[in-house]
C-alpha cells in the first residue's frame, strides 16, 4: 500500500514541477518514562546544549473545583526532562500554577526553558533548574460552567487586545538580542513582540488571509537575521518578516504549517510540518526541509500510525539539523528523526 | 436543569482582572520622593521542584516567621523563618482554601487566611495546627458547579461574605473583613465572630459610603480602618464603628495598604500595574507609597517590571517593620524582600 502510494506520488511528480525530493530517513523512540508513565498529547519537544530532551505533554484531566464562589481548573499537564541518551530525568513544573494545557516548549542559547500552555495563556521562562525567572501572560482566574456570553466579567485573556495578555498561544521564538516573539496564534491571530526583559513592545496580525494576517498563528521561528517566520495554519503559507514586523514575503512550499523550527549554524535550514488533521489519516503528515528563501531541499515522512509514519506533529526540535525530534500530537509519542 | 448543563456543556475560561480596573497615576507620585531601598534577591526559597505560584497574601509573625498565601494548583499556605527558608506548609488540603485572597497575623500570632473561592474567613492558631474559628460559609458542592455569577450582586447578608478579600483587627480583637468582588462593604464583628456593623452595602457606587471592590483593608492603634478601595482608586478612612471619615485620592489604583507595628505607625500603599494595560502605564504606575496615617505622603519607592527586582502586582505588603518590606507579587508567582534606607 505505501508503495502504491509512492508510485502515485512519484506519477503526480510528473505533471508537479514543483514537488519536492524524498529525503531517506530512520525513525527511533529513544525517550523512556518511568513506569505507569505515559506521554498524552504530545504538544512540544525541544533540546538543550547538551543534548537534554524536554517534553511538553497533556497527560492529565485538567480538574474544575466544585463548590466554590467560582469554577476554578488545575492541572493536566507535565513538562519531562532526559538526557541525551533518551534515559529519563525528571519531571519539571508538577506544582506550578500555569501548567494545564500543554501547547509547546522550547530552550533558548542559554539553556533557558520556555513553556507555552494554552489553557493559562502563558508564556513560562524557567532557568536550567526548572525555578521560574519570568512569565508573561496570566491564568485566568476561573472558568464558566456552563459556557455563556460573558457580560460582566470581562472577556477570556488577551481577546482582541493588541497587549501584554494572551489568548490560546502557540509558540515562543527569539532572537540573537533575545528579543521575545509569542505566536498568540490561536484565541487571537497575532505576534507579539517583548524585550529580553518581559516589557511589551508591539504586536501585529490579525485574522484574514491578506499579507500580515492570519488563519491560526501555530509557529513562529527567528533566523540569524532576526527574521520572524510565522506558520500560518490554515492560510498553507509561513509568513516572513522582518524584526519589526514588517512583512516581507511568503513561503509556500512547506505546506500547511502546525510546527516550523530554523536550525541554528553557518547554514540555516527552515523546517515545516505539514500535519495532518487529528481525524484524517488519509494525506498530508510529510514535514519539508527548506532553504530560508522557501526554496525545498526536500521532504520525509507521511501522515499514519506506523513506525515511519507522522501523527499531527506539532513541534519540530531542529538544533541537529540531521537528527530532528518530533512530537506527534496523534500519537501521543515522541519520535527520533535522523536524516540520511 | 441548569445543573445538567452545567455538567455537560464546554467551559469556557472567564479573565477578570485589569480591563474593568483602568490604570490610574497616583498624582502624589509628581511631588513624593524617592526613597532609597535595596532589594534582597531570592530571599525566600521554595523547597526544591516545587513552586509559589500567584503571591496574593504575605504576613509575618512576632517572630519575624513569614507566610505566603498562593494560588497554586491547589491554594497553599507555607512558612518560611526569619532567614527566608522554608519551614511547612499548613493546612495541606483545607476545606477553606479553594483561591487564596490575603493572609494576615494578628497580635497574638495567631494566622488568618481570606480566600475567595470558599468564602471563608480562617483563623489558625500560631502553629497552623488548630482552627480556632471561621467566619462566612462555603457554597455547597452538592449543588453543582456554579457559573461565575453575572448581573447585579445578591443582597448582602450578617454572616455571608462573598468573595472576601482582606482581614484586620483593633487592640480589641474586633475583626474586620473587606468583602469584597460581589459586596462592596467593610464589616466589623466581634472577637468572638458575632456581626456588629457594616459600612456598604452588596451594591458598587463611588460616593461616601459606598465602594467599588474594597480590596484590602488594615486597623491602627486608635482603632481606625483604611479600606483600599480600588475601583474608585482611592483609601477610605473609617472610625471605628465604620462611620466614614475622609478619604485619600491621591494614590493611584488602590490595591492593597499595610500599617505598619511600633509607637510610629506609617501607612504603606501600592499603585500596583497588573497584565493588560498600555506599555505606557509601566512607566508612571507600580510604585509603592509611604505616607503618614493622615495621608500626608513621606515617599515612594521601587517600580513595575517582570523580571526581580521589578514587580508584576503587588497585590499585599508586609510592613511591620516599616524599614523591611515583604511584597507579594500576583503576576510573577514570587516574593521580595527589600530594605527601606529612608530619603535619598
Amino acid at each position: 500500500m505505501r508503495h502504491f502510494a509512492t508510485l502515485l506520488l512519484a506519477a503526480a511528480a510528473i505533471v508537479l514541477p514543483a514537488a519536492a525530493q524524498e529525503i531517506s530517513y530512520s525513525n527511533s523512540q529513544p525517550l523512556t518514562l518511568p513506569r505507569d508513565t505515559f506521554f498524552g498529547m504530545a504538544a512540544g519537544v525541544a533540546t538543550d546544549s547538551k543534548g537534554h530532551v524536554f517534553v511538553y505533554t497533556r497527560n492529565g484531566d485538567p480538574t474544575i473545583t466544585l463548590g466554590g464562589s467560582r469554577a476554578f481548573a488545575h492541572g493536566g499537564s507535565s513538562l519531562y526532562e532526559f538526557d541525551a541518551n533518551g534515559k529519563y530525568i525528571r519531571q519539571i513544573g508538577k506544582l506550578a500554577y500555569g501548567f494545564l494545557a500543554a501547547q509547546q516548549v522550547r530552550v533558548d542559547n542559554s539553556d533557558h526553558i520556555w513553556v507555552v500552555d494554552r489553557y493559562s495563556s502563558m508564556v513560562m521562562k524557567l532557568d536550567p533548574q526548572g525555578r521560574v525567572v519570568m512569565l508573561l501572560g496570566r491564568k485566568p482566574e476561573s472558568v464558566d460552567v456552563p459556557s455563556a456570553p460573558d457580560t460582566g466579567r470581562g472577556t477570556p485573556p488577551g481577546s482582541g487586545q493588541q497587549s501584554d495578555l494572551f489568548q490560546s498561544p502557540a509558540d515562543v521564538a527569539w532572537d540573537s538580542r533575545g528579543n521575545i516573539f509569542v505566536a498568540d496564534g490561536i484565541g487571537n491571530a497575532r505576534i507579539a513582540k517583548f524585550t529580553p526583559d518581559g516589557v511589551f513592545v508591539k504586536s501585529w496580525g490579525s485574522r484574514g488571509m491578506s499579507d500580515s494576517q492570519f488563519q491560526t498563528a501555530h509557529g513562529v521561528a527567528v533566523d540569524a537575521g532576526g527574521n520572524v517566520y510565522v506558520a500560518d495554519r490554515g492560510n498553507k503559507r509561513i509568513q516572513v518578516f522582518d524584526n519589526d514586523g514588517n512583512f516581507k514575503s511568503s513561503i509556500t512550499t512547506g505546506g500547511d504549517p502546525e510546527a516550523i523550527c530554523i536550525s541554528p549554524g553557518a547554514h540555516q535550514y527552515l523546517y515545516s510540518s505539514n500535519s495532518n488533521p487529528q481525524d484524517d489519516l488519509d494525506k498530508g503528515g510529510e514535514i519539508y526541509k527548506l532553504e530560508l528563501s522557501g526554496t525545498v531541499v526536500g521532504k520525509f515522512g507521511q501522515a499514519g500510525k506506523g513506525p515511519k509514519d507522522f501523527g499531527s506533529v506539532n513541534a519540530i526540535d531542529c538544533r541537529n539539523p540531521n537528527a530532528l525530534y518530533v512530537a506527534e500530537a496523534g500519537n501521543w509519542r515522541v519520535t527520533k528523526v535522523d536524516l540520511h | 436543569m441548569r445543573h445538567y448543563l452545567a455538567a455537560t456543556a464546554a467551559v469556557a475560561l472567564l479573565f477578570s482582572t485589569s480591563s474593568a480596573w483602568p490604570q490610574v497615576t497616583a498624582t502624589a507620585g509628581a511631588t513624593a520622593p524617592e526613597l532609597a531601598y535595596e532589594a534582597v534577591p531570592n530571599f525566600f526559597q521554595a523547597p526544591p521542584g516545587d513552586y509559589m505560584g500567584e503571591l496574593q497574601g504575605v504576613a509575618s509573625n512576632s517572630k519575624g516567621h513569614v507566610f505566603a498565601f498562593f494560588r497554586g494548583p491547589q491554594t497553599r499556605l507555607w512558612e518560611f523563618g526569619p532567614d527566608g527558608k522554608f519551614i511547612k506548609e499548613i493546612g495541606k488540603g483545607f476545606y477553606g482554601f479553594q483561591f487564596a485572597h490575603s493572609v494576615r497575623v494578628d497580635r497574638h500570632d495567631n494566622i488568618w487566611t481570606v480566600d475567595e473561592g470558599t468564602n471563608v474567613v480562617t483563623k489558625f492558631d500560631p502553629t497552623g495546627t488548630k482552627v480556632l474559628m471561621v467566619v462566612g460559609h462555603r457554597p455547597s458542592q452538592a449543588e453543582g458547579p456554579f457559573a461565575t455569577p453575572k448581573g447585579p450582586n445578591p443582597p448582602d447578608k450578617k454572616y455571608t461574605l462573598c468573595r472576601p478579600t482582606d482581614v484586620a483587627w483593633d487592640q480589641q480583637d474586633n475583626i474586620f473583613i473587606s468583602d469584597g468582588y460581589c459586596n462592596n462593604r467593610v464589616v466589623k464583628y466581634s472577637p468572638e465572630g458575632k456581626f456588629l456593623a457594616q459600612n456598604g452595602t452588596e451594591k458598587v457606587g463611588k460616593g461616601d459610603n459606598e465602594y467599588n471592590l474594597p480590596h484590602g483593608l488594615q486597623v491602627d492603634h486608635q482603632g481606625n480602618v483604611y479600606v483600599a478601595d480600588r475601583g474608585n482608586a482611592r483609601y477610605v478612612v473609617l472610625d471605628n464603628n465604620l462611620k466614614w471619615k475622609t478619604a485619600y485620592t491621591q494614590y493611584g489604583s488602590a490595591w492593597s495598604d499595610c500599617i505598619s507595628e511600633g509607637p510610629h505607625q506609617y501607612l504603606f500603599m501600592t499603585n500596583s500595574n497588573p497584565n493588560g494595560n498600555g506599555p505606557g502605564t509601566w512607566a508612571r504606575t507600580g510604585q509603592i507609597y509611604k505616607a503618614e496615617l493622615d495621608g500626608t505622603v513621606i515617599g515612594k519607592f521601587g517600580h513595575a517590571g517582570k523580571m526581580a527586582p521589578g514587580w508584576q502586582v503587588v497585590h499585599m505588603m508586609d510592613c511591620r517593620n516599616p524599614n523591611q518590606i515583604i511584597v507579594g507579587e500576583i503576576e510573577s508567582w514570587r516574593m521580595q524582600k527589600f530594605v527601606l534606607k529612608g530619603s535619598k
